[in-house]
């Protein structure tokens, strides 16, 4: 009944609506407007002009409140020493192709709105002026080469070796979470092949080869304050993304291909914490690549600690190997014929 | 030999004799296996705006998920069935929303409804010739595109679902079925469907390049050309280049899924177990997808650059401000366009001396973008604008393209791409400058255009209230959508709630919904419009917008072979509006100089 009733008005709407559209253009007829030629009739060109000059006005004003009112949601965090100087250069860029944005939009409706159709008036003829072109051609390309400049400059110091000193780190992606390996005490990772991967072994570590014997997998990233992480990044089934928004980072993990980015974290989560004034506050790796039904779900947590904390946290950590020896035996038996074979490309692909 | 000689006669000199004997044309012939240019770029019209609203509406279902995460959507169940689990959307559904969306708005819609239309349409008829070069792969140019679209459209209905791997389908995702189920049946389909529209593309932009640089009528030389034409020829040229990457990429792809080859597998191990495939790089096909990928977005905005200056110039009843400059502009955004795909690419490992190189090239199409700008703001300076339905889709347009384009300063720069890369602020850039501006720009040229294509006016009024409701609606979904960028939400996300991160902007998000589904109601005003005024619409005139390129000089309704006598001679540039001292503040580009000696200037007096 209730449908019917909805259908019922819809449909009463909609011939009302109709019925009004015939008398406007009936109207028009009457009136003589539609032997005007298009485009010149005074209430049409009125009403438009007017409600484009509004839409400049009253659109630049709400876009300035809401802008303002979304400012704190909108900038996340920061924690991390690339991280200032990303986000500098973005606000400085915005800042400029704002201040192009106003001018234009501005010149754009306004121009509209003064110009609009009148009768006893005749356009100005004016094809071309080359030294104009030539001047708005120039401001331009100088200002996109300050920002090439700029951008340049972030990108190589951003994307330079990691420093020697660095905690290395690895991060997998698999449908659908990460999975983190720490080096252990030797600060070497052992090599990893997806031929090794079985359900205990997710990462697919060789465990006869001695680097992995104090490698250690927890269940959050931890790293120390103020000193450089590099993240060494692959997957092992689809593309993946990991994605530090505090940290303003971001790299795929690309299944064949590893990749790296390192950062210096700068705040560690408890200043976070107490910073933001959420106590629940934690740092979140999540995945912006798009990677299968659970691609929206792939959170895991990162902590930042002061140094001496994140000594304190690797020395109670228990490589991988002692949690599950049984994988011992079985790289015992299989190494022989799978190793040998594989060495030299597995080589290949632990070296970054 | 007497077949040579009919074709060389009808395509030349004799046409309309020839036309007159063929009256006797069946319903097939004339309208369904056409060979004539205007009834082909109606066929591209009506498949356009079918696929538009096909595509509008998986949006309004996915922005239903995003603007109200808890809700549950039994409602649904009707047209989604099995999709609808328990009152919520499948998660993998979503994906395969967001994936036809984009490739049908992208390729479907914004490449062939657009280009197909209005290149078929426009070309013969401003540049003075009785047809397409080749009228006979015209017509399979339409018609491969439709069985492209039937597969498509079939790939919609499979129990598996359509390809879900987003509108890039990147491998290794779009090449394991068991990485998601669209990756299955719902691949191969969009593959297949994905091969025949490059056939169909790489047919129609042959036969444009050639009608462009062949069959120009007498005095039409390439610096008299209107801007559309112009649009159109380097729109054509850069497809036939880049579109049969796309197609090596594609079949590559069909290679790895059936064939077990492994060109972009290597080292996976999935559903319990490693593959064999070695050797193979993900980042290959990424490279090619946007080798063509880049280009296509040029693909879709160039004929809007060219349709929006020409529409701009008439209602402004103004010159276009720096003709040779845009046309200078044209010519560089399409170099340019084919050296700057990387900067998709600038966070999937690719070696950051790379990432350098693309920024610097990328920002560089800042500035051809921004000259055309400020001439169709020269243009408007001092004109006497006439507020057609067009001419406020061409206003809207430059505003759009402002908008959009600026923020693609930031995201060309590759430390500020780290943190924006795949967030809402790509979304919120690429839709407001090749999604909304290309659809205001076609909008544009349809309400221009009509007249000549039904040979009735559309409604001008309601043309208003729909242009005034999408344009609201444009800015105020992809507004917001920096906001979110800014914040770094990921894109492609069924919801963000699981994230502390994420969790703000749920109400933005709802007002996002609620506009989206505002813009998308207000298209319906614009089908009834389009609709309605083919067969009641007012009584077009020959020339009703006071316009001076040659389609205005046809007949209302023009037949098989455009002018029913000779071709007209072009003596002029197109865009001699207010000249001083001529009669009417127009004069039509077939309008000799010894007919408007009052009114021509020193340089052209030689010409008399």
């Amino acid at each position: 009944m209730i449908t019917f009733a909805i259908g019922l008005s819809i449909v009463l709407l909609l011939v009302i609506l109709f019925l009004m559209f015939r008398i406007g253009t009936l109207a028009s007829i009457f009136r003589g407007s539609s032997q005007r030629a298009a485009g010149t009739t005074k209430t049409s060109n009125k009403v438009n002009g007017v409600l484009l000059l509004l839409f400049l006005i009253v659109g630049g004003v709400v876009f300035a409140w809401s802008f303002s009112d979304s400012w704190d949601q909108m900038n996340q965090p920061l924690a991390s020493v690339h991280g200032a100087w990303t986000d500098e250069l973005f606000w400085i860029t915005m800042v400029v192709i704002g201040i192009v944005f106003v001018i234009t939009q501005i010149l754009l409706f306004f121009y509209s709105y003064k110009y609009q159709h009148k009768d006893d008036k005749r356009a100005y003829y004016y094809p071309h002026n080359n030294k104009l072109e030539i001047v708005w051609t120039m401001i331009p390309a100088v200002v996109m080469a300050l920002l090439v400049f700029a951008g340049w400059k972030t990108w190589s110091n951003i994307t330079s070796a990691a420093p020697e000193d660095s905690v290395v780190i690895e991060v997998m992606g698999k449908q659908f979470s990460w999975l983190v390996r720490y080096p252990g005490a030797d600060g070497k990772l052992g090599e990893a092949n997806v031929q090794y991967i079985d359900a205990t072994n997710e990462m697919g570590v060789n465990f006869s080869d001695p680097n992995s014997m104090d490698d250690f997998m927890p269940r959050e990233i931890h790293v120390p304050k103020g000193k450089p992480v590099l993240l060494k990044i692959r997957s092992r089934d689809v593309i993946h993304s990991v994605f530090l928004p505090h940290f303003r980072l971001k790299m795929d993990a690309v299944p064949g291909m590893p990749t790296k980015f390192w950062f210096v974290p700068s705040k560690t989560t408890a200043e976070m914490r107490s910073e933001t004034g959420n106590p629940e506050f934690n740092y979140e790796l999540a995945c912006t690549e798009i990677c299968g039904r659970g691609h929206f779900a792939m959170r895991y947590i990162l902590v930042v600690d002061e140094p001496e904390e994140y000594e304190e946290w690797m020395a109670a950590q228990s490589p991988f190997i002692e949690q599950n020896p049984q994988l011992l035996t079985k790289f015992a038996t299989d190494s022989k014929n799978q190793v040998v074979l594989e060495k030299s490309a597995e080589e290949v692909k632990t070296e970054l | 030999m007497s077949s040579t000689d009919i074709s060389i006669n009808k395509d030349v000199h004799h046409a309309h004799e020839e036309h007159d004997h063929h009256h006797d044309q069946n319903f097939f012939e004339k309208y369904i296996f056409s060979q004539d240019h205007k009834v082909i770029a109606k066929q591209f019209l009506f498949a356009g705006i079918f696929w538009g609203f096909v595509g509008g509406f998986l949006s309004v279902i996915f922005r239903l998920q995003l603007g109200w995460p808890e809700a549950t959507f039994t409602f649904l169940e009707p047209i989604l069935g099995g999709w609808i689990v328990n009152g919520k959307l499948d998660p993998e559904f979503y994906l395969a929303l967001v994936t036809m969306h984009g490739t049908i708005m992208v390729f479907f819609v914004l490449t062939a409804g657009l280009s197909g239309t209005f290149s078929n349409f426009l070309i013969p008829l401003q540049i003075g010739a009785r047809d397409m070069a080749s009228g006979f792969m015209n017509m399979l140019s339409f018609w491969i595109f439709f069985m492209a679209s039937v597969v498509m459209f079939i790939s919609l209905f499979l129990s598996t679902g359509p390809a879900g791997g987003g509108w890039t389908v990147y491998p290794p995702l779009s090449a394991l079925p068991q990485a998601i189920s669209g990756s299955g049946t719902g691949m191969t389909l969009w593959l297949v469907s994905m091969a025949l529209f490059i056939v169909s593309q790489l047919l129609g932009g042959v036969n444009y390049i050639t009608t462009v640089i062949n069959l120009r009528t007498k005095g039409m030389s390439m610096t008299k050309l209107p801007l559309t034409i112009w649009a159109f020829f380097l729109t054509a040229i850069l497809g036939l280049l880049s579109f049969p990457v796309l197609f090596s990429a594609a079949l590559l792809l069909i290679f790895d899924r059936s064939f077990g080859t492994s060109f972009y597998l290597s080292d996976i191990y999935i559903a319990g177990e490693a593959l064999s495939n070695t050797g193979g790089s993900a980042i290959l096909f990424q490279h090619l997808f946007w080798f063509l990928g880049h280009p296509e977005v040029y693909i879709v905005i160039l004929p809007t650059f060219g349709i929006v200056s020409e529409v701009i110039a008439t209602n402004s009843r103004k010159p276009i401000f720096g003709y040779r400059a845009m046309i200078g502009s044209l010519l560089g955004i399409s170099l340019l366009s084919f050296v700057v795909w990387a900067h998709h690419m600038f966070v999937t490992g690719m070696n950051p001396f790379l990432g350098s190189v693309f920024m610097f090239l990328t920002l560089i199409i800042a500035v051809p973008s921004a000259v055309k700008v400020f001439n169709w703001l020269a243009t408007l300076w001092r004109g006497n604008i006439r507020f057609t339905a067009a001419m406020m889709f061409a206003i809207a347009f430059v505003s759009l393209f402002i908008s959009g384009g600026l923020t693609g300063i930031i995201l060309g720069n590759s430390s500020l791409d780290i943190m924006l890369h795949d967030t809402y602020f790509v979304i919120a850039h690429f839709h407001l400058v090749m999604g909304a501006a290309a659809f205001f720009g076609m909008f544009c040229g349809i309400y221009h255009w009509f007249p000549k294509m039904f040979g009735r006016m559309m409604d001008e009024k309601l043309g208003y209230v729909h242009f005034w409701f999408t344009f609201l609606s444009a800015y105020l979904v992809f507004m917001p959508m920096h906001y979110l960028g800014i914040a770094g939400f990921p894109r492609r996300y069924y919801s963000w709630t699981g994230f502390n991160a994420f969790n703000m902007f749920a109400d933005m998000n709802s007002f996002i919904s609620i506009a989206a589904i505002l813009g998308f109601t207000a298209q319906i005003i614009f089908l009834f419009n389009f609709v309605y005024s083919i067969f009641k619409g007012r009584r077009a005139t020959a020339n009703p917008w006071h316009s001076n390129t040659l389609e205005w000089t046809t007949p209302v309704n023009p037949g098989h072979g455009n002018w029913p006598g000779e071709i007209p001679t072009v003596y002029r540039w197109p865009y001699d509006y207010s000249k001083p001292g001529a009669v009417e503040d127009y004069i039509p580009q077939h309008v000799p100089f010894s007919q408007t000696q009052s009114s021509n200037l020193p340089h052209e007096r030689d010409l008399e």
